[in-house]
């Protein structure tokens, strides 16, 4: 039997079973979708391939023969390749050097051969049409080449069996297309691939397979001529599944934010936002869609007061607030869902209580001078855990032992729950189950109705669309394009690209 | 150009890039500096008198080289160049050649106040050159140290520490065993206290810069307690001798350069070829290419098969070495003793290099010779009786640091790992 193959893999962690007798093989010129929400178990199961776990019981076989792996090194030597879904690169070494990192070709001495590894580069490069200049510094090339690296990082080491996790989560539509044809061209030249998604459309397109899994088992092994879309996510999800994101056409109110030539520095000082004009008004949604990394994160930042402006005015129900802090921003009525939920969303040592109070615990009632009301803070606590359907055992419990969805609905409560006029949220769903983006929608479309005007910022199209009244396409720090809810993913996926597409803002 | 039109002529701006407001800080400090420089340096010594810089040594083929230059003239001059640079600071136009044009100001700074100390007398420039080069040499292989185990992303706090107790190891297995002998057991020292970070900081996660700090404090309270107890019961202990100057043919007779570089001994030459060895490793060779990637992004290593932690190990301890040459050097050249902390504070200066120096070998040097410079400095302004306190002259390698890693001399970034202990999933 060739080709590799996984059997019966099981994985214990201390109280968690994350793999239950898992099954999933990939031949030679074979494509392999494997889905599954978070916590399904896939991510576990290739870290057993890649020798970064060792199964609690079950076999890596490879052309019919058993392997043990004790680290990456023989999982490469074995044939078998990842490309990780945030990129295993050195973001100041050039193409070439990250292309040779582990397996150097060297002269005497020890001395690094330059030309060989260029040579290499070009070579698979040229092979697979990847269009990747050896000489480039990793860290100033956009993710889409980026990735295109770590294909030929596996590619030179040799790999017949490839995995590549979650590969088009960081992609725009267009690299997204040019992306398949290389998987394609892998397939041709007889590579096995393994495609780890939670995007249902790329899975029905490119797989020869799709196996499916949830809760650690593998319940579901389908051809995509025989499923739609649908079907697929019932199968992920274990229940059926509404796709769509339920609302009313907008009633826009009077201007509540309004951002005149913003310029924006990121941390190393370039302009990440480079003059942005816009307005939200009250009950509309306004999404901005965009390749992470075109500046969306420093204009957040910006507008909420927690990184400093170079240029432009940022203004709030008509008030000048481009100086302010983020505390003075806070106290005009302004709500805001970080990006990155465990990092500044919320401080995971501490309890949900502790959270929930993070935005109002220095005035009354949970403030009494210089002493804390604990009781007061806790009737808040529990009040909003039972409105906002945060699954915890209790409110003393640490928000770190919640899940993703449940923290995010920690710092949703938190931020909704008082009198909020404008809710900036950043990637609100970024890593969530089905069920709570359903819910976190549906609280986002809820907040609009009540006359709130909601920015919303995400990398992930679909979410923008299903989202927005109206869509700013952010491209290199400006604003390239403003559609209404009518655009079609091609139009705003060129605009991501910075092709015109929209009118201008 | 004056002072007063060059700051009405910049627009200060509520609102700047770091790097603007940076330009524009220096741009004033230049302008002050020029002032000062023509107010005192200039203004400061009589019209007309002469300082005289002997560039030779007694001794040299080459003799009784010297310069001679009007106080007052070579001062003004200076003042009209800094402020000029700093009028082009100012503009803020060319802002990547800020740091050059501080450089450049700075040098002059000192050149003129060299003038200023030696008018009416004479002063020997080369044998202060030479000072500079000798006295620079802990500090850069204190940064060298640093930097080999920084590449890697361990911080090393520890080079103080590492600088004495191979100092104190050097001068007893010298003065027990000869002087090669000591030069072993100060590497080795190096070396051991290397493998101690590595241990605590990688297998035990300590915080490292707090790993760093208990290693000087293990380091100077055991080498007092044994240079009370032992050395002062047994001199004989206490002596172990040097490695005289070795210099080189042909290169040692050069004026200026000659005494400069090549008449030394030969722990100023290895200090040399570290330099050279580390830059050569660092950037051209798989041990390099692996390190740094260890240092950037471990993660990213381990993936490609690199032994993160192994790697770790082997660097900090090479960085060890490093600095147990330094601590040779302390005691086996010209002190050729060892004394109650001798080291007093050079290894920090040292960590101080490393980050002027940007985390680079080359930089590394170019720093310590900064240190070293002010070091020597201090030393022969002592001879010359400047009205300048000696307390201040003392002063000035401290406050060369404290402007140096605040940063004037603009961020440099260091491994982006650095000082994070790596965990695998």
């Amino acid at each position: 039997m060739t080709g590799l193959q996984l059997t019966g893999i099981t994985k214990r962690f201390p109280g968690v079973l994350a793999n239950d007798e898992v099954d999933l093989s990939v031949s030679a010129g074979e494509i392999v979708a494997l889905l599954g929400e978070n916590g399904a178990g896939k991510t576990t199961l290739m870290n057993i391939l890649y020798g970064l776990y060792s199964p609690t019981s079950g076999q890596v076989l490879i052309d019919g023969e058993e392997r043990h792996f004790t680290g990456p090194g023989d999982a490469i030597a074995a044939g078998i390749g990842m490309v990780h879904q945030h990129f295993m690169l050195v973001p100041v070494f050039t193409v070439a050097e990250n292309v040779i990192l582990g397996a150097e070709p060297t002269k005497s001495l020890g001395r690094l051969d330059h030309r060989k590894a260029r040579q290499t580069v070009t070579d698979i490069s040229a092979r697979y049409r990847l269009d990747v200049d050896p000489d480039a510094i990793v860290e100033n090339l956009p993710v889409g080449i980026q990735q295109r690296v770590e294909i030929i990082k596996v590619l030179a080491r040799e790999a017949r069996f490839l995995v590549l996790d979650e590969p088009t989560s960081v992609l725009t539509p267009a690299e997204v297309e040019s992306f398949i044809e290389i998987v394609k061209g892998l397939k041709a030249d007889g590579k096995g691939v393994v495609f780890i998604s939670h995007k249902l459309g790329e899975a029905l397109e490119i797989a020869d397979r799709i196996v499916i899994m949830r809760r650690g088992k593998t319940v579901a092994e389908v051809k995509p001529s025989e499923v739609d879309e649908e079907r697929l996510a019932e199968l992920m999800v274990g229940r059926p599944v509404d796709l769509e994101v339920h609302k009313e056409p907008a009633q826009p109110g009077d201007v509540v934010l309004s951002v005149e030539d913003l310029v924006v520095l990121d941390h190393r000082n370039r302009r990440a936002v480079d003059g942005v004009t816009f307005q939200v008004r009250a009950g509309e949604i306004v999404g901005v869609a965009g390749v992470q990394g075109n500046g969306q994160t420093e204009l957040v930042e910006s507008i909420t007061g927690l990184r400093p402006s170079l240029d432009g005015t940022v203004g709030i129900l008509g008030a000048d607030v481009t100086t302010l802090s983020p505390r003075q921003i806070h106290s005009r009525n302004v709500a805001h869902v970080p990006e990155n939920r465990q990092e500044s969303g919320l401080v995971l040592p501490f309890t949900v209580t502790e959270n929930i109070i993070l935005n109002s615990y220095y005035e009354p009632p949970i403030s009494k001078g210089i002493q804390m009301d604990w009781g007061e803070a806790q009737k808040r606590a529990g009040r909003l855990v039972k409105e906002y359907d945060v699954r915890t055992p209790s409110p003393d419990v640490l928000v770190s032992t919640l899940s993703g969805g449940n923290q995010q609905k920690v710092i949703v409560a938190r931020e909704v729950d008082r009198d909020v006029k404008l809710l900036v949220a950043s990637q609100p769903t970024r890593g969530l189950d089905v069920g709570s983006i359903e819910y976190i929608h549906a609280r986002i479309v809820e907040e609009r109705d009540q006359g709130v005007a909601v920015l919303i910022v995400s990398s992930e199209l679909e979410e923008v669309m299903a989202l927005s009244d109206r869509i700013l396409v952010m491209f290199e720090g400006k604003i390239v394009g403003e559609f209404d809810e009518s655009a079609t993913a091609t139009e705003i996926g060129l605009a991501m690209l910075g092709e015109a597409g929209g009118d201008p803002a | 150009m004056t002072a007063t039109t060059t700051i009405s002529a910049i627009r200060l701006k509520t609102r700047a890039t770091p790097e603007q407001r940076r330009a524009t800080f220096i741009g004033i400090v230049m302008v002050l500096i020029a002032g000062f420089v023509a107010r005192v340096f200039g203004f400061g010594v009589a019209t007309g008198e002469k300082a005289t810089f002997n560039l030779s040594l007694p001794g040299e083929r080459v003799q009784d080289l010297s310069w001679e230059v009007d106080a007052r003239l070579l001062a003004l001059i200076a003042a009209a160049i800094i402020a000029f640079l700093g009028g082009f600071v100012l503009r803020r136009t060319h802002l990547r050649w800020t740091n050059l044009a501080l450089a450049i100001g700075l040098g002059l700074f000192a050149l003129a106040f060299l003038t200023w100390a030696a008018a009416g007398k004479s002063f020997s420039l080369v044998g202060m050159l030479r000072s500079t080069v000798i006295l620079s040499v802990p500090v850069t292989l204190g940064a060298l140290a640093g930097l080999t185990s920084e590449r890697v992303a361990v911080i090393n706090i520890a080079i103080e520490g590492q600088l004495l107790t191979a100092a104190f190891v050097g001068c007893i297995v010298g003065s027990a065993w000869g002087i090669w002998a000591g030069l072993f057991g100060a590497l080795v020292a190096g070396a051991l206290l290397g493998a101690v970070l590595a241990v605590l900081a990688i297998k035990f996660r300590i915080d490292q810069i707090i790993a760093g700090v208990v290693i000087n404090m293990f380091a100077l309270g055991l080498t007092s307690f044994l240079a009370r107890r032992v050395l002062a019961a047994s001199p004989d202990l206490n002596s172990p001798g040097r490695f005289s100057s070795l210099k080189i043919p042909v290169l040692g007779d050069i004026p200026v350069l000659g005494p400069m570089f090549f008449d030394h001994n030969i722990l100023v030459y290895a200090a040399f070829l570290v330099v050279l060895a580390l830059h050569f490793g660092l950037f051209y060779t798989r041990w390099g290419l692996r390190s740094r990637a260890v240092g950037e992004h471990p993660k990213a290593a381990d993936t490609v098969g690199i032994n993160v932690n192994r790697t770790r190990y082997r660097n900090t301890i090479y960085g060890g070495i490093i600095a147990g040459l330094g601590g040779a050097f302390l005691t086996l050249t010209q002190v050729s003793r060892f004394e109650e902390n001798l080291t007093a504070g050079i290894g920090f200066i040292g960590l101080a290099a490393m980050i002027f120096g940007r985390w680079m070998p080359f930089g590394a040097l170019g720093a310590g010779l900064v240190f070293g410079f002010a070091r020597a400095i201090q030393q022969k302004l002592g001879i010359l009786g400047t009205p300048i306190p000696s307390e201040f002259l003392s002063m000035a390698p401290y406050i060369v640091t404290i402007i140096v890693v605040a940063g004037v001399v603009g961020r440099s970034r260091p491994p982006a790992a650095d000082g994070k202990p790596y965990i695998p999933e």
